[in-house]
Order: structure tokens, then C-alpha cells, then sequence
């Protein structure tokens, strides 16, 4: 009995107090697992929320793969932009093989011999089986200046002396159809990255202006806004591309293009932050931060565009295969870049008879990566969509 | 809702006006006009250029004006139907276009209505079955169709339609049935050449509508009254049918305004691959040639038919939702 904590029947319970350390914030206490996230920054939080989406991140990886691609394009190509090679033109893409006589011999090529038929009016290439030439890598090639800057004759690889290897087969001159894929995608995937950046600058400032003044200005904005989405857009690009002087040297043109490509699109950005603003102006911290005497030019670049960042972002990234897609059509159509200028519209629109897509087919080739990265912007797209608003 | 529809094709007015200075703008841009590349290529080759009848047509067009008056002129000759005179062809442009212009639109109703049969169902069930495998075969495939450039999927279309079916290359109709009068014969001629642009172009229209109807669904699904819906026992394909379909039906219409000019854009370029007597090579040619009054009259004709087509989009959808608040301001 006297070992219970218990008094007696009849005794009033004594003051009991625990010996054990109590800590007041037990309850509010986090486990580090809720610490790590409760305390992330929202940047870090952004992140973490686009790691989930794996389809988004191995899009993000396979885009900056293809940036790197296009900033070593020299080096990636085997062949030069304009080296020509007469014996083989319109020549089906050649396969490697690793095995010879069942022994393995790395990566090597057939002899390709070419033969006229004269009946169609057609060359043939075929393999000869009996002599091959090796695949070598870091190799010396072509001789290039890289980026306009130094002179270089490194490749990824090229093929041994005496032989050839077209990856991707050659074009009607005889050019190597996977080098000139490689100098195209340096066009075509800047092209919306410029444009993009014309169409951001465009769409916050004019934006900005119709959210933060209202009235008059608001109203005409959303009238302008309201003309260039409803009139077809590719119609529009025509009409604006057509319009580029033929006398412009190829660069001026690819800036024409991509400011064309931007002018017309800003249009969904400003809408976005016009409305934003006009919601976000009415909040209690713009109140105070007015009432602390900041002036208006301050709180929309500190307190507002910070505030939907991220989502304007996100929406221009979804934007951006539009305007790959518009580039290559415009091109398509001989409207946009031409030739001496290598994009993958100016490669697709080689392909444009119908004869090629029964003769040669490896011609369409460029299409694959033109649709690879535009899934990739896409799937990122999303993916940054849904991490631009972590607290959900 | 008579003042509403009165209040919207006034504001059509100032939107159709900004778009005619937009596009009137855009046409005078090139320097030089259509008569100075006219004489230049009649030199080259080396034919007499009548100087009268040059300087007829240029007075008679008002190119001796300055820039504003034949803005006015233009715009006030297509008030009174007259769309100016096509130097390239020598013919008034409204006896060009009249019938391409007909084929444009008949093109572009049917895949509207080729975009909602396929997108309406995919969504339904893209939207209920989040996360399945046939969600994401879907979105994927949607994707694919997005991605692939609509001028290339027409031509190995085209490839394959005449080596599978026999249909003739190009064209909106078999040969010999241009400058026949219409009959069933033309009718099925048209329908069977309309299958791959109509294909083609909603390909690109369909997976941004997919994702729109599947992204509208859900957040229906997730409202109370669907969750009523089920705890009362009404069974799933009803609880979705009955109210959250009604919605997106809504929302079927609301989306016109968005996929109408995207639908009419991408029939440009598939016209011009496919060579189909739509507006497309029409307007292409013009602009090159600076053949103005043609690509002007199209540009405006396009801008007009895309701002009626939203229009009847929105009272459509007023009609259908009463909700949508006619008379107030739009809220802060």
C-alpha cells in the first residue's frame, strides 16, 4: 500500500509535481522531416514540387542537353555546314555495325558503292560488304571556326579516312543530313527564346500599364489585345514576313522572324498580368506599403510582377513551341529563313514534294527532333505551371 | 439579352476598325507598290509596257493619294461591297474570293465539329480517370498531334490516302469536278478530299482542347454537389452526365473564340501544302506579289468572319448560362 503515489482513504491528495523536463512547445514541436519543408524557401519548395513530376524534369534534362548540343554544334557535327559531297548525293542514311566475321570490331561502316539505274533515272547505293571503315571519336575532321572565333578541326567522331558515314543519309547536294539537323536546331530552338523575350517585355510593360492606370488605357489595350487574338495568327506572320526585305542578310532576317514571332504573341501575357494587377492592387500590403509612401513605379516591380513571376514563366514556357512551330511553318512556306541559313524549317521545306516522301524519305527526318522538343517544352511547361504555385 | 447582343456588335465596330488600320498598315509596309514590280518584270521580259493603262490604274486606285486617303477610300469602298480589283489576276477581288472564301469556312465548321466529337469524349474520360493509363495515352497522343507540323503530317497524309484509297493528290475535289455546278457526286468529291485537311488541322486544335475540357471537368468534379450527387446513390455515369457534362458543355461553346482562329490559321498552311481552293495560296501569292487590295480584302475577311464566330460563340453562351451576368462591370 504505501508504494502507491496514492494517500490513504480519507487524505486529501497531496501536491504532486513531476520531476521529468517539460517542454512548453512539445505539441508545436516538428518532426525534421516537417522542419525541412515548413522552413523551405519557396524557391526550394518550387523545386521539390517540380521533381515530382518526373515526365516534367526529364524534359528539363533532355532541353538543356539539346542547348548544350547547339553551343558545341561544331564539334557534334562530323561534317561541315557546307562541305558537299558529290559522290554521295541523295544518300540513305548508313548503319553501323560493331561485329564482323563474329568478332567485335567497335563501331564501323561499309564501303557505300553507287550504282545508276538508269531505267528510273536513280542512284543506288549499296553496302560493300567486304571492306568497312572504322568510327573514330575526338577525331580531326572539318575544319571549322568554332563560333566565329578560333579554328578547330575536333569532332565527336567521323569516320576513317577513304569513307564516309551519313548518320542520316545526305540531302540533294550531298550534304550530311545529321550535321545539318545539329546547325538547324541552333536557328530553330533560339528562335523562341528570343521571341519569347520580346513578347515578356512587351507583355508586362503593356500589361502593367492597363492593370496599374485602368480607364482609358485599359480600355484600349483590351481592344488591341482583343483584334490580334482573334485575327489567324500564321495569316498575320505571312503577311508581316512577306514584308521583310529580300536585300536582309540572313541574320537580319532571323531577327525579323523572331521579332514578328514575338510581336503577336505578348498578347496572353498581358492579359495575364493585367488581370493579376487588377486583382492584386486591391491587397492589404499594397495598402501599406502605399500608406509607408512607396510610389506606384515601386510597388509593381517590388511588391506585384514578384508576386506571379513565376506563373508568367510558366505560361511563356508553354508559348514557346508555338513559336518553333511558327518558325518552321513560315520557313515551310518560304516565307521565313532561307537558304544559305540552315533551321529545321529551312530543312523541311526541302521535303515539301511528295516525291521525297516516296524517294527519300530521311529527308522528313528533321520533323523528329522538331516534335521532341516541342514535347519537351510542353511536358516542362507543365511541369513548372504546377510548381509556380507550391502552396497549394 | 437584345441589349446585350446590341451592345456586342457595337463593340464589334471599334475592334473590326483596329484590325482594318492593323491590317491596312501591315499591306503598305513593303516599299514600292504592285505596278513598280509589274513593270520591272514586264521589262525583264521584255514586253512593251503601256504606260497608260498603268497610269489609269494607278490614278484610278488612288496611288498618286497619300496614305490615309486610300485607307479611307479602301475602307469605305468594302462598306459598299466594292473590294477593290486584283492587278495580278485582273479581276475584282470579290468574284476571287467569293468561293474560296465559302470553302474556307465549310473547312473550318466541319473541324470544329471533327475537334468537339473527338475532344468531348477524351475529355469526359480523361477527366474521370485521372491519372489512368488511358489519361495519360490520351494526353500523350494529344501531344504528338500538337507537336508534329500540320504542313508535314498533310503531306505523308496525302502520300498515304493515295496509295491506300486512290484519293487524287490535292485539291478540295477530284478534277473533274472543278467549275462543274454543285451536285452529289461534287458533294461526296468534296467530302472525301475534306477528310485529311479536316484531320490534319484538328489534330493541332484537339489536345489544347482535351486538356482545356479535362482541366474544367475536374474542378466540376470536385464541387459538393457532384459529391451529393453520389451520396445519394445516383449512379457514376449519371452523376457525371446530368451537371458536370452541362458545364463543360459551356464551356463547349466558350472555347469557339479560341480555337476558331487557330483553326483558320492552320487551314492556311495545310491549303497551301494540300493546294486547296481555300483562301490559303490565294493570300500567299498576293503578299508576295504586293498584289494589296487582294491580301487586304482577305486579311479583313478573315478578321471578320474570326470576330463573328466569336460573337455568336458568346451569345451562345449566354444563352446556355444564365449565370453569366449581363448587365454590371466586370469585377476588380
Amino acid at each position: 500500500m504505501s508504494n502507491s503515489p496514492l494517500p490513504d482513504k480519507g487524505k486529501p491528495i497531496e501536491h504532486f509535481v513531476s520531476t521529468e523536463p517539460f517542454d512548453p512547445l512539445a505539441v508545436e514541436k516538428l518532426t525534421p522531416a516537417q522542419e525541412k519543408y515548413y522552413f523551405a524557401s519557396q524557391r526550394q519548395l518550387m523545386w521539390w514540387k517540380f521533381k515530382k513530376h518526373k515526365l516534367a524534369l526529364f524534359s528539363a534534362l533532355f532541353l538543356l542537353f539539346c542547348y548544350l548540343v547547339i553551343a558545341l554544334a561544331e564539334f557534334v557535327a562530323p561534317y561541315d555546314l557546307a562541305h558537299r559531297h558529290i559522290g554521295s548525293i541523295y544518300a540513305p542514311p548508313q548503319g553501323i555495325h560493331f561485329f564482323e566475321d563474329g568478332k567485335f570490331v567497335g563501331p564501323r561502316v561499309y564501303q557505300r558503292v553507287r550504282t545508276l539505274d538508269m531505267d528510273l533515272q536513280k542512284r543506288i547505293y549499296t553496302d560493300n560488304k567486304s571492306k568497312s571503315y572504322a568510327i573514330n571519336f575526338f577525331c580531326d575532321g572539318d575544319s571549322y571556326k568554332f563560333w566565329g572565333l578560333f579554328e578547330a578541326r575536333k569532332h565527336l567522331y567521323c569516320v576513317e579516312e577513304g569513307g564516309t558515314f551519313f548518320l542520316l543519309g545526305t540531302d540533294k547536294l550531298g550534304r550530311d543530313m545529321f550535321s545539318r539537323i545539329i546547325y538547324g536546331a541552333r536557328i530553330s530552338i533560339t528562335i523562341g527564346l528570343i521571341g519569347i523575350a520580346v513578347s515578356f517585355i512587351l507583355g508586362i510593360t503593356i500589361g502593367g500599364l492597363a492593370g496599374y492606370y485602368g480607364g482609358w488605357v485599359d480600355v484600349i489595350v483590351q481592344r488591341i489585345i482583343e483584334v490580334l487574338q482573334s485575327i489567324p495568327s500564321i495569316p498575320l506572320w505571312m503577311a508581316l514576313a512577306a514584308i521583310l526585305p529580300v536585300t536582309w542578310s540572313p541574320i537580319l532576317v532571323y531577327f525579323g522572324i523572331t521579332v514578328i514571332l514575338g510581336l503577336l504573341d505578348w498578347t496572353g501575357l498581358a492579359r495575364a498580368v493585367r488581370s493579376k494587377l487588377l486583382s492584386l492592387r486591391e491587397e492589404d500590403y499594397v495598402l501599406a506599403s502605399q500608406l509607408m509612401g512607396a510610389k506606384p513605379g515601386r510597388i509593381i516591380t517590388r511588391h506585384l510582377i514578384p508576386g506571379f513571376m513565376s506563373h508568367l514563366i510558366a505560361s511563356a514556357t508553354i508559348t514557346i513551341p508555338a513559336m518553333i512551330l511558327g518558325e518552321t511553318a513560315l520557313s515551310f512556306l518560304g516565307l521565313g529563313l532561307r537558304p544559305p541559313v540552315t533551321s529545321w524549317g529551312v530543312l523541311l521545306n526541302e521535303a515539301q514534294n511528295i516525291n521525297v516522301i516516296v524517294l527519300y524519305p530521311w529527308l522528313i527526318l528533321p520533323v523528329v527532333p522538331v516534335i521532341l522538343v516541342i514535347l519537351a517544352f510542353n511536358f516542362m511547361g507543365d511541369g513548372l505551371r504546377d510548381a509556380a504555385d507550391p502552396y497549394e | 439579352m437584345l441589349k446585350y447582343i446590341v451592345f456586342r456588335f457595337g463593340a464589334m465596330i471599334p475592334t473590326l476598325a483596329i484590325a482594318s488600320l492593323l491590317i491596312f498598315a501591315i499591306i503598305e509596309l513593303p516599299p514600292g507598290d504592285y505596278f513598280e514590280s509589274y513593270i520591272a518584270e514586264l521589262e525583264a521580259s521584255g514586253e512593251a509596257v503601256d504606260p497608260k493603262k498603268i497610269e489609269y490604274l494607278r490614278t484610278e486606285y488612288g496611288f498618286d493619294k497619300p496614305m490615309w486617303q486610300r485607307y479611307i477610300g479602301w475602307v469605305w469602298g468594302m462598306l459598299h461591297g466594292d473590294f477593290g480589283y486584283s492587278f495580278e489576276y485582273e479581276r475584282p477581288v470579290s468574284e476571287l474570293i467569293g468561293s474560296r472564301l465559302f470553302l474556307t469556312m465549310l473547312l473550318s465548321f466541319v473541324t470544329i465539329i471533327f475537334t468537339w466529337l473527338i475532344a468531348f469524349p477524351i475529355g469526359i474520360y480523361s477527366a474521370t480517370h485521372k491519372y489512368s493509363i488511358g489519361d495519360y495515352g490520351f494526353t500523350l497522343f494529344g501531344l504528338l498531334g500538337l507537336a508534329t507540323p500540320n504542313f508535314l503530317l498533310a503531306l505523308i497524309m496525302m502520300y498515304f490516302a493515295k496509295v491506300w484509297f486512290g484519293t487524287s493528290i490535292g485539291g478540295l475535289m477530284d478534277p473533274e469536278y472543278i467549275n462543274e455546278p454543285m451536285s452529289w457526286a461534287k458533294f461526296g468529291s468534296i467530302m472525301e478530299h475534306m477528310v485529311i485537311p479536316v484531320i490534319v488541322i484538328g489534330t493541332a486544335g484537339t489536345a489544347a482542347m482535351i486538356r482545356r475540357i479535362r482541366a474544367n471537368l475536374l474542378d466540376e468534379l470536385k464541387k459538393q454537389y457532384v459529391t451529393t450527387a453520389r451520396a445519394k446513390g445516383v449512379p457514376p455515369v449519371r452523376a457525371v452526365l446530368k451537371y458536370p457534362f452541362r458545364m463543360s458543355l459551356n464551356f463547349f461553346i466558350a472555347d469557339i473564340g479560341n480555337i476558331l482562329p487557330a483553326i483558320v490559321s492552320g487551314a492556311e498552311v495545310v491549303a497551301i501544302v494540300l493546294s486547296l481552293e481555300t483562301t490559303g495560296p490565294l493570300l500567299i501569292s498576293a503578299l508576295q506579289s504586293q498584289d494589296m487590295y487582294l491580301a487586304g480584302s482577305f486579311l479583313m475577311f478573315l478578321a471578320v468572319l474570326t470576330v463573328i464566330g466569336v460573337l455568336i460563340s458568346d451569345i451562345a453562351l449566354v444563352i446556355l448560362d444564365p449565370r453569366i451576368r449581363l448587365q454590371g462591370k466586370a469585377q476588380k
